[in-house]
């Protein structure tokens, strides 16, 4: 608490109206130490930053509509390359591949999930009045949007053929090294040691917030579960960052001053960067999916009427997940010569998360079972996750096999699989979140129709754009390719279809957002009714600028 | 309007299977409708800056670049499966994946969906106005904790064989094949062989159509390879990590500078097979296509004599008496 003793003192003194006196523009908004205005901060970022990785993969998808390379050319242009060459249009494309990994990964997913509704809803789930560090907090938000600056410069300086960074989102060696000559990738290694900074400094604060500022009474096993995917998130972020900030390091520092950390010719090894990075890697898809099902476990609970069914078991899934997480990175590695006894190992662990993730599923529709449920639009949303997500795990299961991931490795089925578990998964479940505390967070009503209007479009949009790639990769086609054999023309042309159906949804929901802030009635304070019993519904919607400066005290009798 | 699309294309995918069912029957026929021109002087074009691999002026009865079969080895247009398969692992590969993992997937993703219809049908508002407060059940916890389990055995047995059989190793005297990745081209070496090297480079734009093959997939030079035997396929990269993938023989493993990666591959039948590199490379990584031709062993050794180089003892033949070779030769 010692960091925020003369505001926090100083608002108790003035007791409840304490919430009027809100610091001037700048001071709110760029040196925010409110967890509510530091998460709002985060979610326009992620949207933002959402809307510019939208557009990178529109351009991908308008160039794989049909075979040969039509726009990256005036795309090039655009971005200042005079006359591109074939060789720079096709760097173009590498370039475009690896911005839109990192920007949904560390800039859209994680800060809109952690950053958005973890900063908004922890401390009010768990009744404390800010996060254990505001300042902290805030840091970590520039860091990340500093991060997000450094990615975007590397755009514009030379990266090897043409300009910007064209590793992929995994930055391999000695691609990124030898192979990369120019300032771009080290703009991009850069900007994710930010982005990785900022994030580590993010997961200290919850860990800490949740760990020490909760309300009396409420225990640790009567945390409302968001809180609880929130914190195993963190102890993932915390355990797997600062294994991606060494192997980057390395990177820098094999590209820049001489050492072969991952050079064959100075005694170093390719591979070794693939198992630190997919050490981080592996746990960081976690990272992206855990609190979404917390958020789900929220809105399902609440839409049903019922406590969350098997509470415990939804927790502890939870952990095990993140757990076993740790164990199995070297599936993404399976036919880079693993010796065949650690295959059979990394075969046997990634199928032992499928268990988890099935109680998880399982859970969701007990919850739901027996229960009143009303179809507003987080539940609608709600819904579409658990399908979504259940077609992207089982595919998981099938790429889960090294034998069989033989043939599918690299291909357009791994894109399959990870769109549906992230693109339909998290995304979905953002969605969500958004739509159930939007009233909460704005104090304003967005539209049930528009909602809905748009997850039929997303839903439409997001399955022909992403099943269709099952079948390009089974049939072989690799990833990360600008053009193709004419045979997969045709699931390709139904995948750019796909792509504007859904971009569709995504002004839909501009639109939605709009509509709330000009004609949306003001939301009461419990939106929800009934089945909303978290802590966030006892406040007013907007929450006063400081909440909860008298503890709340939690029923111990009370269900979770 | 897809529908009919689509159906059209399965129906077209399902016609092209029976054509290459067909074509299988009688691969010598297809081997004599080779109209190709002789591409058995080499030049290594476009991109890379390559030395030329040895090049032969042959009798004229000499290799002629096989023409590839419609539908076999390659992708088909519209088609929703696996490549047909042409080797023994990716066929037990195969069986598992549609005989095991796609019903159970099936199963398990049409069971969640009949759920939550289910439950929005029973369980919504005006059906259910008063919900329960059930928060636990053991029993069915515990079950829908072992149950995915045991399913999950059921997938691991014949997954940890496959990886078992995948991991076979060579028979003494297979023919090794080096598989070197270049920026952006495919080297093969054979150094049984005499240790001659084909450079393998995409075709121009238009040109691939022109032999009957695919666009991106055609290659000037190919990895020519005995049929029906096993080989030594070794992969390593020159400059950046590479992936050599030939989806319909099950084959991907990764070309890593610095490292030596093995493993047996085996055709069973003479046929051209196509793949793609499968490792961001840099520039042109998709442009730098596979093709791997397997060929009856006397043909094959024609073909040896043709580059130049030099036809020793095949697997489980004669000993080869020089030393120098690998220990691979030999009885």
């Amino acid at each position: 608490m010692a960091t925020i003793p003369a505001d926090h003192e100083g608002f108790d003194a003035h007791g409840h109206d304490a919430h009027d006196h809100k610091p001037s523009f700048f001071a709110r908004w760029f040196m925010s130490t409110n967890h509510k205005d530091i998460g709002t901060l985060y979610l326009i970022f992620a949207i933002f930053a959402g809307v510019v990785g939208g557009a990178v993969s529109g351009i991908m998808r308008a160039e794989l509509a049909h075979p040969g390379i039509q726009y990256l050319g005036h795309v090039a242009a655009f971005l200042g390359e005079k006359n591109p060459s074939f060789d720079q249009q096709l760097h173009l494309w590498n370039v475009l591949i690896t911005a839109h990994g990192l920007i949904m990964v560390f800039f859209m997913v994680m800060p809109a999930l952690i950053g958005g509704f973890g900063n908004w809803f922890v401390p009010i789930m768990i009744g404390a009045p800010d996060m254990a560090f505001p300042r902290m907090n805030n840091i970590s938000f520039w860091l990340t949007f500093v991060g997000f600056c450094s990615l975007m410069m590397s755009a514009f300086v030379p990266g090897g053929v043409g300009n910007g960074a064209g590793t992929g989102w995994t930055v391999y060696a000695p691609l990124s090294t030898n192979g990369s000559p120019g300032p771009a990738v080290d703009f991009a290694i850069f900007s994710l040691h930010l982005a990785g900074a900022g994030s580590i400094l993010g997961a200290i604060n919850f860990i800490t917030t949740i760990f020490n500022m909760r309300a009396p009474g409420m225990t640790l096993h009567k945390m409302p579960l968001f809180v609880w995917s929130v914190l195993v998130t963190a102890f993932l972020l915390l355990l797997a960052l600062p294994v991606l900030a060494a192997a980057i390091t390395m990177l820098i520092t094999d590209r820049n001053f001489g050492t072969t950390f991952f050079d064959p010719a100075g005694g170093g090894d390719p591979i070794l960067y693939q198992h630190l990075f997919w050490f981080f890697g592996h746990p960081e898809v976690y990272i992206m999916i855990l609190p979404g099902f917390g958020i789900i476990s929220q809105i399902i609970s609440t839409f049903s009427k019922k406590p969350v069914f098997g509470y415990l078991g939804m927790a502890y899934a939870m952990v095990a997940i993140g757990v076993v997480g740790f164990v199995v990175w070297a599936h993404h590695m399976y036919v880079t010569g693993l010796d065949v006894d650690t295959k059979m190992y990394f075969t046997a662990a990634t199928m032992v998360i499928a268990v988890p993730t099935g109680i998880k599923i399982f859970s969701w529709i007990a919850t739901m079972w027996g229960g009143s449920i009303e179809f507003k639009s987080p539940m609608v949303w709600a819904i579409g996750f658990i399908f979504l997500f259940t077609i992207g795990g089982v595919t998981g299961v099938v790429l889960s096999n090294g034998g069989i991931d033989d043939n599918l490795h690299g291909t357009y089925y791994v894109v399959a699989h990870f769109h549906y578990v992230l693109s339909l998964g998290a995304v979905t479940s953002l969605f969500a979140g958004f739509y159930y505390w939007f009233p909460k967070m704005s104090g304003r009503w967005h539209s049930e129709f528009l909602s809905n209007l748009q997850f039929a479009f997303f839903f439409v949009g997001v399955n022909l754009l992403f099943f269709p790639m099952h079948f390009l990769g089974l049939q072989g086609m690799p990833r990360r390719y600008p053009d193709y054999a004419p045979a997969f023309e045709h699931w390709n042309t139904l995948a750019t279809d796909g792509y504007m159906i859904m971009s569709v949804s995504i002004v839909i929901f501009f639109i939605n957002i709009a509509y709330a802030f000009t004609f949306g009635r003001k939301a009461e304070a419990n939106c929800w009714g009934e089945g909303a019993t978290t802590l966030e519904w006892t406040l007013s919607s907007p929450p006063p600028f400081h909440q909860f400066e008298t503890l709340p005290v939690i029923d111990t009798a009370a269900a979770h | 309007m897809r529908i009919a699309e689509i159906s059209r294309a399965v129906t077209k995918a399902l016609f092209a299977v029976g054509l290459a069912a067909g074509m299988v029957l009688a691969p010598s026929l297809s081997l004599a409708q080779t109209a190709a021109p002789a591409a058995a002087t080499v030049a290594a074009p476009a991109p890379a800056a390559s030395p030329a691999p040895v090049a032969s002026t042959a009798a004229a009865d000499a290799y002629v670049p096989m023409r590839p079969t419609p539908g076999k080895g390659q992708p088909i247009p519209g088609a929703i499966g696996f490549q047909d398969q042409y080797s023994p692992i990716g066929k037990e590969a195969l069986r598992m994946h549609d005989a095991l993992l796609m019903p159970i997937i099936t199963v398990v993703s049409l069971l969640v969906l009949f759920l939550l219809i289910y439950v929005v049908g029973r369980f919504n508002r005006r059906a259910n106005p008063v919900a329960s407060k059930t928060s636990h059940n053991t029993v069915i916890e515990v079950v829908w904790t072992l149950l995915p389990v045991l399913i999950l055995v059921v997938i691991a047995v014949p997954s940890i064989r496959l990886l078992a059989h995948q991991y076979k190793a060579p028979p003494k005297g297979a023919l090794t094949v080096k598989v070197t990745g270049y920026q952006w081209y495919w080297g093969y070496t054979y150094p049984d062989n005499g240790g001659f090297e084909v450079i393998s480079n995409i075709l121009p734009p238009g040109e691939a159509t022109k032999h009957g093959e695919q666009e991106q997939l055609a290659v000037d030079n190919r990895m020519v390879v005995p049929a029906g035997e096993d080989i030594r396929l070794q992969t390593t990269g020159s400059d950046v990590i590479h992936s050599f993938s030939v989806p319909s023989l099950w084959f991907k493993l990764d070309a890593v500078p610095g490292r030596i990666n093995e493993k047996v591959l085996h055709i069973d039948e003479p046929g051209v097979y196509y793949g793609q590199c499968t490792e961001l490379c840099g520039v042109r990584h998709g442009y730098m296509p596979i093709v791997v031709e397997a060929l009856p062993r006397p043909k094959f050794e024609a073909w040896v004599k043709a580059q130049g180089g030099t036809v020793g003892a095949p697997a489980s033949a004669t000993p080869k008496t020089a030393a120098a070779a690998p220990a691979k030769t030999g009885a």
